[in-house]
């Protein structure tokens, strides 16, 4: 009798589980099919026109460009890791803290405001090899510049983010006799998470992006290196294989901090109005 | 009657007639010599303790002014004012009076025990004071079971009931209110006037209180400052002989048309 129950609840269970799959697949549906029609479209356009594999690769080209080069993949996709994600650390730590330095000192945003205005104008392009002069060929480099993509839009959110805690607030502080630094954590470091993550997100992306620039000038490693050597030997699946597998770095880290974001952001900004 | 007694604030009782403020030949001035704006021209009042002091005029009058000065939010020109006996500054510090804006200024990232116990984790006087109870104030408020709901989630008349216990948290000697309920609905407001009479009542708090609404004005107030504009000074200062405690329905009684009456014809004069 016990076990016909138990066999019940499992057999419940299991269909709970499969309709909330089915439920996942059926949100994204849309998105599932269209990206699943521009694959067989771009296969069936190779096929139709007799495209030469050098010049643009089939689908299935590709996924054995993966299976091929899985281990060249994998080795170089750790060091371009690596790079955009200590560029992401550095590069917003540097922007929140410069953020902190300019709302509460007015002298010092309107003297390095526009110096950091002027570097975010040179062409990342244009960085890598003055970078790759001063520190080598090493990791160094390729941090520095995953690390400068993502300052500029961090510093430019951050700083509107500190100063977006309202007039009232900031009164009601100082009747409260509270002191700066409790200002800073107690309101405007709270007040400013959203513009934060809404920089962080966009960030996520850019570090790689940073980081395979990087190494587009004379590096002998990672992603950006395995994209010129592939351009250069005209081994387009492999090239192909590597795009795929940036794009895929980037859209985790992202995913990463919309997760992040999405726990620590429960509230909404108060009024009705 | 929850919790009067452990709620009035923590002063030894002086003489009944103690001034809780002394206004005197105070000027503001905002703006450099080129244009140079007088918000405020020799006002001079006292306010004794145990008061309910609303403050009536038209735009431009000063009123808030009057009241961020004694907050100590606005720098004074000319003058003096004294919080019992105090600066405004040393009474800020001393945390002898509370704060409540027109908006409920709660922090949107804090639950509503969170928000009321605020006053209690910033400032010198952190942690030190005894303090009132948040649970006992909440339940005072109507807010009872909202403890962890996130303002978000409250509406505007209840967020501004999280406001006014968050002000009562130190047991402040003076309640600084500028148009606490200007921005709700008439409903909500006359529920919340009543609730305010009461908790003056039952805290004997000072309470100064800024509006632009005459029927607001004459029935929360023992006296109406009434200030007239250009620049900001005082038309009168008047007592409304009106009997505690008052009910809304007092509003409806001859005795309160005719003090209405009378500030509007005030309000009228200062145009």
């Amino acid at each position: 009798m016990s076990q016909v129950v138990s066999s019940r609840v499992d057999t419940e269970r299991k269909i709970a589980l499969l309709d909330a799959t089915a439920g996942v697949f059926a949100r994204h549906m849309p998105a599932i099919s269209a990206a699943m029609g521009l694959i067989v479209l771009w296969q069936l356009v190779v096929w139709v026109f007799k495209i030469p594999t050098f010049m643009a690769p089939s689908p299935i080209d590709v996924a054995y460009a993966f299976q091929q080069n899985a281990g060249i993949l994998w080795t170089n996709m750790l060091p371009t890791l690596l790079e955009a994600v200590l560029g992401f650390f550095f590069g917003n730590l540097v922007a929140i803290l410069l953020a902190i330095w300019f709302v509460h000192s007015s002298t010092a945003e309107k003297a390095f405001y526009p110096i950091a205005v002027f570097i975010k104008a040179i062409p990342i392009i244009a960085l890598a090899p003055i970078l790759v002069l001063i520190f080598g060929n090493g990791l160094a480099p390729k941090i520095i510049i995953a690390g400068l993509i993502c300052f500029f839009p961090t510093l430019v959110n951050m700083v509107q983010g500190l100063k977006s805690a309202s007039p009232a607030m900031l009164d009601l502080m100082r009747v409260l006799s509270a002191s700066n630094s409790e200002i800073l954590w107690k309101v405007r470091l709270p007040s400013s998470m959203p513009f934060l993550f809404a920089a962080l997100k966009i960030a996520a992306t850019s570090s790689v992006m940073g980081a395979i620039v990087a190494e587009w000038i004379g590096s002998s490693f990672g992603l950006g290196a395995v994209i010129i050597e592939a351009t250069y030997n005209f081994r387009s699946p492999l090239l192909y294989a590597t795009v795929v597998i940036a794009a895929a770095l980037a859209v985790v880290l992202f995913f990463i901090v919309s997760v992040i974001e999405a726990r620590m952001i429960r509230w909404k900004p108060a009024g009705s109005h | 009657m929850l919790g009067a007694a452990q709620l009035k604030p923590n002063v030894p009782r002086t003489e009944p007639a103690a001034t809780a403020v002394s206004i005197r030949n105070l000027s503001v001035r905002f703006g450099d010599r080129n244009n140079e704006f007088t918000a405020l021209s020799d006002v001079s009042v006292e306010i004794p303790e145990g008061a309910f002091v609303t403050m009536l005029g038209p735009s431009g009058c000063g009123k808030s002014t009057l009241l961020r000065c004694v907050a100590d939010l606005v720098h004074i020109s000319d003058g003096s004012i004294s919080v019992f006996g105090r600066s405004p500054q040393e009474a800020r510090e001393g945390r002898d009076f509370a704060f409540v804006f027109q908006d409920a200024t709660l922090l949107p990232w804090r639950t509503v025990l969170d928000n009321v116990r605020l006053p209690l984790e910033v400032g010198k006087h952190a942690q030190t004071g005894d303090h009132a109870d948040p649970h006992e104030l909440l339940a005072m408020v109507g807010l009872k079971g909202r403890e962890n709901a996130l303002p978000h989630e409250l509406s505007g008349g209840m967020r501004q009931r999280v406001a006014i216990a968050r002000a009562l948290i130190t047991r402040p000697r003076i309640l600084l209110m500028d148009e606490p309920f200007g921005a709700l609905d008439e409903i909500t407001r006359d529920r919340l006037n009543e609730e305010l009479l009461r908790v003056w009542q039952e805290t004997g708090t000072t309470i100064l209180f800024v509006t632009h609404s005459i029927p607001e004005a004459a029935f929360l107030g023992q006296n109406v400052l009434m200030l007239q504009a250009h620049p900001g000074r005082v038309k009168e200062f008047m007592k409304v002989e009106l009997p505690f405690p008052r009910s809304l329905a007092a509003r409806d009684t001859v005795e309160f048309i005719k003090v209405t009456a009378h500030l509007r014809g005030l309000l009228e004069e200062c145009l």
